[in-house]
């Protein structure tokens, strides 16, 4: 099994999600960050005074997935996601140990 | 009041002395609504308009300290404006018209506690208790201006017995000095301040900058980032002040008539002119024009209106609005970085900047010559009498403001801890927090 996890431009969220549905997947967990990365920050100017900020919104998705839907969830993600100019994100793939649904119990493979 | 200060002369040399010598001994009932109206809307500048106004441009941790200080220098100054404050500012006991006396500073105690108010009592056209309210609103808004000096640092106690102090040794001399009557002491020089460019807002705007240099920078302050939370708020609070403002001025020819509707139109040009020039030099500076900006420019106008709403026609108020605007972003940004003191709000740049500017020019503008309604002939002169208004408002309020502060510095102290400030005031003094989202 896999994880992704792939930070993304916040209006950029509906097109990944559905891109995902088309996959397959049947769930994620996303959540609101900031960061930076070569898009850095930008400058905000009140009554003369500059404030840097360093940290951009962005949102956070993983999507915990089989082996072998993997490499489709990944082009998913980067073909939605994309906008061509920089701060699109990144996308980040690990092997995924054991998954637990808490309500059955069921393990690995059928609890995704 | 000012009325006091503008319209006798003027109706003196109209050969109208009678209306000068005395007030009318019966009551109108235009004058009297409309002067419950602007009362009501001077107290709208206050709560919720500066305290909004402030508000937003705090840190979130500090949005309700702000306001806090707001609403209770509202409570406190109106108590002690009925103790005291009011018979501070209007007993005219022992003064005498061209002597300058102890009352020529400030006045005595014949109306302590309101006395002789009445339900018939009157003050020109109105009942005085319209009166001493009305007055009562322009007595609370001058110390909650002085609040945005020393935003997100003073510790309210603290805050609380420098305002008493300061509405009682600042305020009332100079509001008694330039509204007083035959014998105070700008009073007598000529001094034109039609709704309190210099006792409120040259008074307010110097005190914050002496308090800003007392209290010293906010940790952190300048390498920290400390944004506005809110410009909305601000936006709103400015609108407020501005809708507010109508009452301020036009109220302050204590009567329904055309100075009144004249002080109305000039206030509306100055601030349109004054946020647009803020806007525009902002702009071109900085490469764009910003919400805090055009709410900085209007309020900047509003102050430099102020002392010549009574005087000047529509091309003065372009033209005072225009150039507090301009001249007011160079003193909020450019000097105030230049120097490096934390006026926290910028009410040195905004009102001590904006009412001197008005406060000068209305020596220029009331003339005739310069399309004024004024009775000045003598530009030169005037100018000269304005200048020595500013001076001693400056002198006089920078000193006892430093007095005060060091007084309170030493007895409680100024400042919250610095824990305290790090955590936010809401939390640290008040056990809330704006925000439960």
């Amino acid at each position: 099994m896999k994880m992704v996890t792939a930070i993304i431009k916040p209006f950029k969220l509906d097109d990944v999600r559905e891109a995902l549905s088309d996959v397959n997947v049947t769930g994620i967990t996303v959540s609101e960050v900031k960061g930076f990365g070569r898009q850095k920050g930008h400058t905000e100017l009140y009554r003369g005074a500059e404030y840097v900020v360093d940290f951009l919104p962005k949102i956070k998705l993983e999507v915990a997935v089989t082996s072998d839907q993997a490499e489709r969830v990944v082009e998913a993600i980067q073909n939605a996601a994309n906008t061509g100019k920089i701060g699109d994100g990144k996308i980040f793939v690990y092997d995924l140990d054991r998954v637990i649904r808490i309500r059955t119990g069921e393990l690995d493979g059928d609890a995704l | 009041m000012t009325r006091m200060k503008s319209v006798p002369p003027l109706f003196a040399l109209l050969g109208l002395p009678a209306l000068a010598a005395a007030a009318p001994s019966t009551l109108n009932t235009g004058d009297t609504a409309w002067m419950i109206v602007a009362t009501a809307l001077v107290l709208l500048m206050t709560i919720p308009g500066l305290a909004l106004f402030y508000a937003g441009m705090v840190r979130s941790k500090n949005v309700l300290s702000v306001m806090m200080q707001c609403f209770a220098i509202t409570g406190l100054v109106t108590v002690l404006w009925v103790i005291y404050g009011y018979s501070l500012v209007f007993d005219t006991t022992g003064m005498e018209k061209g002597v300058v006396n102890f009352h020529s500073f400030i006045g005595g105690f014949g109306k302590a506690m309101l006395a002789g108010v009445t339900a018939d009592s009157l003050s020109y056209s109105i009942p005085e208790s319209v009166f001493v309210t009305f007055q009562m609103t322009f007595a609370i808004i001058a110390p909650a201006l002085i609040v945005g000096a020393f935003a997100e640092r003073m510790k309210f106690s603290a805050l609380l017995v420098f305002i008493a102090l300061w509405f009682t040794f600042s305020y009332a001399p100079i509001a008694h000095m330039v509204w007083g009557g035959d014998g105070g002491l700008m009073w007598d020089w000529g001094v034109l301040d039609f709704a309190g460019g210099t006792v409120v807002h040259i008074n307010a705007g110097v005190a914050g900058l002496v308090a800003a240099l007392v209290l010293g920078k906010r940790n952190g302050y300048p390498t920290t980032a400390m944004p506005p939370h809110n410009l909305g708020y601000t936006l709103i609070g400015a609108s407020l002040l501005w809708v507010g403002w109508f009452g301020f001025n036009a109220g302050s020819a204590v009567a329904a008539n055309g100075t009144a509707g004249m002080a109305m139109l000039v206030t509306q040009i100055a601030t349109a002119a004054a946020a647009l020039g803020w806007m525009s030099v902002e702009w071109l500076l900085h490469r764009k024009p910003s919400v805090l900006g055009i709410a900085s420019g209007a309020v900047a106008g509003l102050v430099a209106i102020t002392p010549a709403s009574g005087t000047a026609g529509p091309i003065g108020a372009l033209v005072i609005g225009l150039i507090a605007g301009v001249l007011c972003f160079f003193t909020a940004t450019t000097v105030k970085r230049k120097f490096g003191y934390d006026d926290s709000l910028d009410v040195f740049g905004v009102h001590a900047v904006g009412g001197i500017i008005g406060a000068i020019l209305t020596g220029a503008f009331a003339a005739p010559a310069f399309g004024g309604f004024g009775t000045v002939t003598d530009i030169g002169a005037q100018l000269w009498i304005q200048c020595k208004g500013v001076a001693v408002t400056l002198i006089y309020t920078a000193t006892m403001t430093w007095l005060i502060l060091k007084f309170v510095g030493l007895v409680i102290g100024l400042r919250a801890d610095a824990d305290d400030e790090a955590q936010g005031l809401d939390l640290a003094l008040h056990n809330e927090r704006g925000y439960n989202l």
